[in-house]
């Protein structure tokens, strides 16, 4: 196997170079932000654009803060929907691609209609959801399931079958059954790309809830995003947008922080534990 | 070349029984792979005996069948003809008195160096506690004192090929199997292996069957050098290597040395490789 890490620990001059590295990686993205939001600032402030059309980000952090009670409440339920829809995702996710990567059959029968099932529009059949389940958390929670859950098992079935095949023989020349295999091989070495999944499917299970609240419901963000629509208040539309795009980027980033501490030993972590031990 | 050394015990009556039983005894193997319709011989009728305790190694040019051989040695891959005994036993499933050595380390990268080494304990269902220091003791007979807790992503190749050695030895087992283990290596770290490799096996001379394309490699380690044919494998000439251990990397400007490397060239060229214009 060719392996260039001989020096990844042992020479200074690379660590310094990856930590100044690392410093601009902070710097860009915050730069560009900033950059993006005082140019929309100054264009709502000359009054090029109506304030129904567009507001100034420093008003929708006004009325954010103003509504945050209410902001917050409906926070709850939406976060709820996307988190349960996200936690089915996964129980069903992960046995479902081991099945499809165990058992021959499985992947026959039930791998065309996966996919199948992925290129259906989910917005699209939202509201069969809210037929058949009501108007309830259930249906936002199912919509969620049903658009979160794809790219969780394909990651498993793909993160599953790349153990090197050494490792499996190795293993099983000393004794190990089907289960000690997956066990100690497959999925350990799986967890990196079941990662990659979890993130994808936890951006997609917040879609999924705002869909569903979209469809017909009395409580959340989405539905909250519709009300002030309605009204034209438009700096409430936004302040909902911020709100579901700071549930959004924590829920991501716990999933990030889960990750970093149980796959630390892999590529991706590898950048970090070289400055962040010294 | 008969072996004047393994001749003499085996003359000798009362150890006679023991000692001729073979510890691997390939019967007829044969391996037929079917792909696209087509059948594929990769292994033709290859019968090979090796006795305990000895280093046996296997070359031949890529494609000849030789990891096949060892793999099917190992009861890893099922034969398409003849037997393989072991101890004698018939091989049907993998065979566990094993340790095996790959190409590529197979090291688990989530797992440190120690854990590495314990994969077969744990694998194993024995008690951890019981093997923390052999397997202390035995990373440090190879050089990787203080790298227990490195992650395998942190060693060199060479490193990490010693951390493979030592979870192959870490249980003590009967027979050892590498599957040309230095063969990603520089040339200056593959002659530092040789020769450690020497030493460790030299202290209880487990039976070794060592897969290497590298003639020199051979010469310098075995007892024994069974040569194969391009595909389909078979056994093409055997040869031994009456040297005296331990040897030194000198040994090869010896022309005794020369002569057995000499022997197996020719072996190679008469299948048409490593013609000179």
């Amino acid at each position: 196997m060719a392996t260039p890490a001989a020096g990844t620990r042992a020479e200074p001059s690379e660590r310094i170079s990856l930590e100044s590295l690392q410093v601009g990686s902070y710097a860009y993205p915050l730069l560009t932000t900033l950059a993006l939001f005082v140019a929309w600032e100054a264009v709502a402030r000359l009054g090029a654009i109506s304030p129904f059309l567009l507001p100034a980000p420093s008003e929708v952090v006004v009325t954010s803060i103003r509504e945050l009670p209410l902001l917050l409440h409906m926070s709850f339920y939406t976060a709820g929907e996307f988190l349960l829809g996200f936690l089915l995702a996964v129980v069903v996710g992960l046995p479902l691609g081991a099945l499809i990567v165990y058992a021959r059959p499985v992947e026959q029968a039930l791998y065309p209609l996966l996919v199948a099932f992925q290129t259906v529009p989910k917005a699209a059949i939202a509201p069969i959801f809210i037929v058949w389940l009501g108007t309830g958390i259930t249906s936002k929670v199912l919509i969620a399931f049903a658009i979160a859950f794809f790219p969780i098992v394909i990651d498993t079935v793909v993160g599953l079958r790349s153990a090197q095949p050494e490792t499996i023989y190795l293993v099983r020349s000393m004794g190990a059954n089907a289960f000690q295999v997956f066990w100690f091989v497959r999925f350990p070495n799986a967890l990196p790309a079941i990662f990659g999944g979890l993130k994808v499917a936890s951006t997609l299970a917040v879609v999924g809830a705002i869909v569903g609240e979209f469809v017909s419901a009395d409580k959340g963000l989405g539905y909250l995003v519709l009300v002030a629509n309605g009204e034209l208040n438009t700096r409430l539309v936004f302040a909902c947008v911020l709100m579901l795009t700071v549930l959004g980027i924590a829920f991501f980033f716990l999933i990030e922080a889960l990750e970093r501490f149980v796959v630390r030993w892999h590529v991706s972590a590898r950048q970090l534990e070289a400055t962040g031990g010294h | 070349m008969r072996t004047p050394s393994n001749l003499a015990v085996v003359a000798s009556p009362p150890l006679r029984a023991s000692v001729v039983e073979p510890f691997v005894r390939a019967k007829a193997v044969e391996k037929t792979y079917v792909s696209r319709g087509r059948e594929l011989k990769a292994l033709d009728r290859v019968s090979l005996d090796i006795p305990p305790g000895q280093f046996l190694s296997i070359v031949g040019p890529s494609g000849c069948g030789k990891s096949t051989l060892m793999m099917m040695i190992a009861g890893l891959i099922p034969v398409t003809g003849g037997e393989i005994v072991i101890h004698g036993q018939k091989v049907t499933a993998p065979y566990t008195d094993v340790g095996v050595v790959f190409q590529r380390d197979a090291l688990l990268e989530w797992r440190t160096v120690l854990d590495n080494v314990l994969l077969q304990i744990d694998v194993r269902r024995l008690k951890r506690s019981q093997y923390d220091a052999a397997a202390c003791e035995l990373l440090a007979r190879v050089g990787l004192e203080g790298f227990e807790s490195y992650y395998p992503w942190e060693l060199s190749g060479g490193m990490r090929q010693r951390v493979s050695l030592c979870r192959g030895l870490i249980h003590d087992p009967s027979l050892l199997l590498m599957d040309e283990p230095f063969g990603a290596l520089d040339a200056l770290t593959r002659e530092q292996m040789n020769l450690d490799l020497q030493r460790i096996w030299m202290e209880d001379r487990k039976t070794m069957l060592f897969i290497t394309h590298s003639i020199w490699e051979a010469a310098f380690l075995a007892d024994r050098v069974v040569v194969m044919s391009p595909r389909p494998g078979r056994i093409a000439t055997t040869i031994t290597i009456d040297l005296p251990r331990p040897r030194r990397l000198s040994v090869r400007e010896t022309p005794e040395f020369g002569r057995y490397v000499a022997q197996i060239r020719e072996q190679f060229q008469s299948f048409g490789l490593l013609t000179e214009s």
